[in-house]
């Protein structure tokens, strides 16, 4: 795995679509490694649930939240959905700052994101 | 850069690999000023977005350059705070085109201004002043009276 693509830790598909593991701090040297990963990952699955398990990131900055805001919208016009689990308190945090605490779907664990 | 005894000191070029460097000695430096760890993580994502902000508009992502970071313990109209000083060489900045976006539009990018806004409890740009490049100063106060040695 290229250094770019470390924060995609590999996917696991589902019976409507497709859990993304992402592993470590997505900041700015990682985040357009992840951001070309995960867009392949959906053009190649075109998932119809799409969750990424955050549990492994511990930090996230605002490169990051681009990535998955771009996964967001895309998911969007596919009529798709993009759920999220697993978040640590920085990662939290950051998007309660940025206000998509809100816009996000969000579950406590795996279980809650397959039937958010 | 700038004349000046900084109690804490480091220059990084722009790589962004280097961004984790600056990360922990933010984290550490904002623990021991006195902040807790919730507050001392929004700081690190201030000076974090503020110096991804350089690398990548600055600097248009060229990775020899560059980027001094100061912290001191500082008094803020009599409060204790700290300051944390970011400061580059990038050339034809237009400090007035650093502005934070609405956030009633979700989209990808424009979110580290608001970031260091939202974060900071002052938050000033100037050219240096050899002319060369941009200082960010920002400055975040202690609540609840933490501890803190060495105040200016």
């Amino acid at each position: 795995m290229a250094k770019s693509d470390a924060s995609f830790a590999g996917s696991q598909d589902l019976p409507d679509g497709v859990v993304a593991t992402l592993a470590g701090e997505i900041d700015y040297s990682r985040s357009p490694g992840l951001r070309n990963k995960l867009l392949e990952l959906v053009a190649a699955k075109k998932p119809a649930r799409l969750v990424l398990d955050l549990s492994g990131v511990p930090y996230m900055d605002s490169s990051g939240v681009a990535t998955l805001v771009e996964l967001f919208q895309a998911q969007r016009r596919a009529n798709a959905k993009l759920v999220l689990f697993g978040l640590q308190p920085k990662v939290k945090g950051i998007f309660e700052i940025a206000r998509l605490n809100t816009v996000f779907s969000i579950a406590p664990d795996l279980e809650g994101a397959k039937k958010a | 850069m700038s004349a000046g005894h900084a109690q804490i000191e480091l220059r990084v070029v722009s790589k962004p690999d280097y961004l984790a460097v600056a990360r922990a000695l933010v984290e550490t430096a904002a623990q021991k000023m006195g902040f807790d760890a919730e507050t001392a993580g929004k700081v690190v994502l201030a000076v974090d977005e503020a110096m991804a902000n350089v690398i990548r508009h600055g600097y248009g992502g060229k990775e020899d350059q560059p980027i001094w970071i100061r912290i001191d313990p500082i008094k803020d109209e009599g409060a204790a705070a700290v300051q944390f000083v970011i400061e580059d060489q990038c050339a034809g900045v237009d400090l007035g085109k650093i502005k934070s976006r609405p956030l009633d539009e979700i989209k990808p990018g424009g979110l580290g201004v608001h970031i260091i806004q939202e974060v900071m409890d002052k938050v000033e740009y100037r050219r240096r002043d050899d002319g060369r490049g941009v200082t960010l100063r920002m400055v975040k106060r202690l609540v609840g009276g933490g501890s803190q040695t060495g105040e200016k």
